[in-house]
């Protein structure tokens, strides 16, 4: 707001107003309150991971395990606490979660001797997520592509309520949908052993990864000055060269970085990978097998763990894992889409 | 020339058919889906209980269950979204680092998977905060707010969506003309009081939009309330904010793939996911509609 300098000094400087200045502070904190949040997510998702670096972990017995569910801590002094933990760490030196264990290939947290593999995981996450995006991408820009230069009016206002719809749908029904139709169909198809399948599972998620790709990239389309592709016709140019020369190389950035969403969306989406993909942990390159996926994990074991327990811890360090992978993917994305963009056509 | 022509007709084709692909896919759920559940979806099923192991019988409990949630979520939510949206557009200078703070953060948090949430509410809320109060109120061991619960479950999810009400109340306040805030400012009125009495009464469909979409996406994401407080099956409706609940998206995982006789329950488990599509469609295009009134003020 621009107020002329004078009025504002003559208005507003008189008197100090209580009202006024409870109202700024009071709207002002409240607006701290999303980036608390982020820094608490940051603390608390990391904070329940760390029990495992304090190497030699502990391998909890279960008669600790009814203690530490109660949270004794409050009452516990720090003394106290710290020498309870030692002894804990002391009683079962030998169990403990080691990085060797983290990066074995098998995932089997319930057994007598427990198996952290998160290879299998990581593996499966990407695989779904490359997938997803195998057909996702291709869909969504070439559809994007349409509606920004060739598109007719009817077209145009077909696709973009259905994708609208499309971004709506809960995942649980896009999930509830691969599970009972999409899985037949694809076994049909493919004369498939498992009905439930990496396959499946990424081509079900290739429907919720369409509308951020879709949505972003048309952004991008757009944002690309009508002279560039006025020149490009006005030089003799097809629609279609304009659109394959001009429109596509010049919205490059802006694509890069609707992939980018698109896959840090699909490695973070639980329900329809939980739903559709079999959640078996093998560390396989095959498409067609069942795999599980880090999200996956989490949703289906975390609540049927022990508060405390390493299974917990583990599950949380995967949560983290997710939570660094789609933040990093995130950042990058909006630097592409602020500055290579802006510096393109804004001229630098 | 007619090579030209064949390429043009070509990358024409193409990328049609990739749009169409698209509008295909959605029409094939939606058939398959209000197909699949409009036999089951009766008055009985709608306002009855489950029955006989969840074989029979209705949502009912389900249906209150994500109503409560998105009532909590948006009472907690849709206050915070707006004030920080205006703050973001009334008070910050585009240039203070807190301001880009916390448009960073309100961008970050939009990209946090859903799970990640819950895990969060779990360690957060549950064990951080329900425990402590737990220990201050009862202080003999037993669980009451350090446990899965309806308050947790929705204050996990108002944090997942306060992005979607911030953007939209962001995007409303902008549409109010910058004359009228000046002539506001002008009468003699104070900042507070233009906000209060011009800005926010001008954007009121801005925040109703806002809280809507935040509405509609509580209710389709089941992730973050995993385990925050959906409950697998419960006799009664929750009593208190410190109760599990039952919820439809929740139900729709639960009965199509945890129930002992999965086939049996298809008709159950369709009807359900069409009530869950009914309710976020109705809420989409309620938004999409006062948005679009939104739309044509500014033009206008």
């Amino acid at each position: 707001m621009e107020i002329p300098k004078t009025i504002t000094n003559t208005m507003m400087k008189k008197r100090f107003r209580l009202s006024e200045f409870l109202a700024e502070k009071l709207i002002t904190a409240t607006a701290f309150i999303s980036f608390a949040f982020i820094v608490l997510i940051f603390v608390f998702v990391f904070r329940e991971t760390l029990p495992i670096f304090s190497a030699p972990e502990p391998a909890v017995s279960l008669e600790e395990l009814g203690e530490q569910e109660t949270y004794g801590d409050i009452v516990l002094s720090d003394a106290e606490r710290a020498a309870e933990e030692k002894e804990k760490t002391k009683v079962a030196a030998e169990e403990g979660v080691t990085v060797e264990n983290l990066a074995g290939d098998r995932w089997q947290p319930i057994s007598g001797k427990p198996k952290y593999g998160l290879l299998p995981l990581i593996v499966g996450s990407l695989k779904i997520s490359l997938i997803s995006i195998f057909f996702a991408a291709p869909i969504a820009i070439l559809a994007a592509l349409f509606t920004a230069a060739f598109a007719p009016r009817w077209a145009k206002e077909t696709l973009k309520p259905a994708i609208e719809i499309l971004a709506g749908f809960p995942s649980v029904v896009i999930g509830f949908f691969a599970l009972v139709v999409l899985a037949t169909f694809v076994q049909d198809i493919f004369g498939l052993e498992y009905r439930l399948n990496a396959f499946v599972g990424g081509l079900a998620l290739s429907l919720a990864v369409i509308p951020i790709i879709y949505t972003i990239s048309e952004d991008a389309i757009s944002a690309i000055p009508k002279s560039l592709t006025e020149a490009s016709l006005a030089l003799g140019a097809t629609k279609w060269q304009t659109a394959l020369k001009v429109i596509l190389p010049a919205a490059t950035p802006g694509i890069f970085a609707a992939i980018l969403l698109g896959v840090g969306r699909a490695f973070g989406e639980t329900m329809i990978v939980l739903m559709a993909t079999g959640n078996a942990a093998l560390l396989s390159a095959n498409p067609f097998e069942p795999v599980r996926t880090m999200s996956a994990t989490i949703g289906a074991e975390m609540a049927e763990v022990v508060f405390g327990e390493t299974h917990y811890n583990v599950l949380f360090l995967i949560g983290s894992i997710l939570f660094l992978f789609t933040f990093t993917l995130n950042a990058i994305a909006e630097i592409f889409i602020r500055q290579r963009l802006m510096k393109k056509f804004r001229g630098s | 020339m007619t090579k030209k022509k064949l390429l043009g007709g070509f990358v024409y084709g193409t990328t049609a058919f990739f749009a169409f692909i698209i509008i295909a896919a959605v029409v094939i759920v939606m058939t398959n889906i209000v197909a699949g559940g409009w036999s089951s979806l009766t008055k009985d099923f709608l306002l009855g209980s489950p029955e006989e192991g969840m074989t029979k019988g209705g949502i009912f409990p389900a249906i209150v269950g994500t109503f409560l949630l998105v009532m909590i979520m948006s009472i907690a939510g849709v206050p915070i979204g707006t004030m920080t949206a205006i703050y973001l557009s009334e008070y910050a200078s585009q240039k203070s680092i807190f301001a880009r703070l916390i448009r960073f953060a309100v961008n970050t948090l939009a990209g946090v998977p859903a799970i990640v949430f819950g895990l969060f509410g779990l360690g957060f809320f549950i064990q951080f905060i329900g425990t402590r109060v737990d220990g201050v109120l009862y202080n003999n061991g037993e669980l009451h707010w350090g446990q899965p619960n309806i308050l947790w479950a929705s204050l996990t999810m108002a944090l997942l969506t306060l992005p979607v009400v911030i953007v939209s109340v962001e995007e409303a306040i902008k549409t109010v003309p910058r004359e009228l805030r000046e002539a506001s400012l002008a009468l003699g009125a104070t900042k507070w009081q233009t906000i209060r009495k011009v800005v926010i009464p001008n954007s009121i469909t801005g925040i109703l939009t806002g809280a809507i979409l935040a509405v509609s996406r509580g209710a389709g994401e089941v992730a973050p309330i995993l385990f925050t407080g959906a409950a697998y099956f419960l006799p009664h409706l929750p009593s208190g904010l410190s109760d599990q609940f039952m919820e439809l998206g929740y139900h729709i995982y639960i009965m199509a793939t945890q129930s002992p006789d999965v086939e049996a329950t298809r008709g159950i488990q369709y009807a359900t996911t069409l009530v869950l599509l009914i309710l976020t469609f109705t809420l989409n295009f309620s938004a999409i509609f006062l948005r679009y009134k939104l739309r044509k003020r500014i033009i206008t």
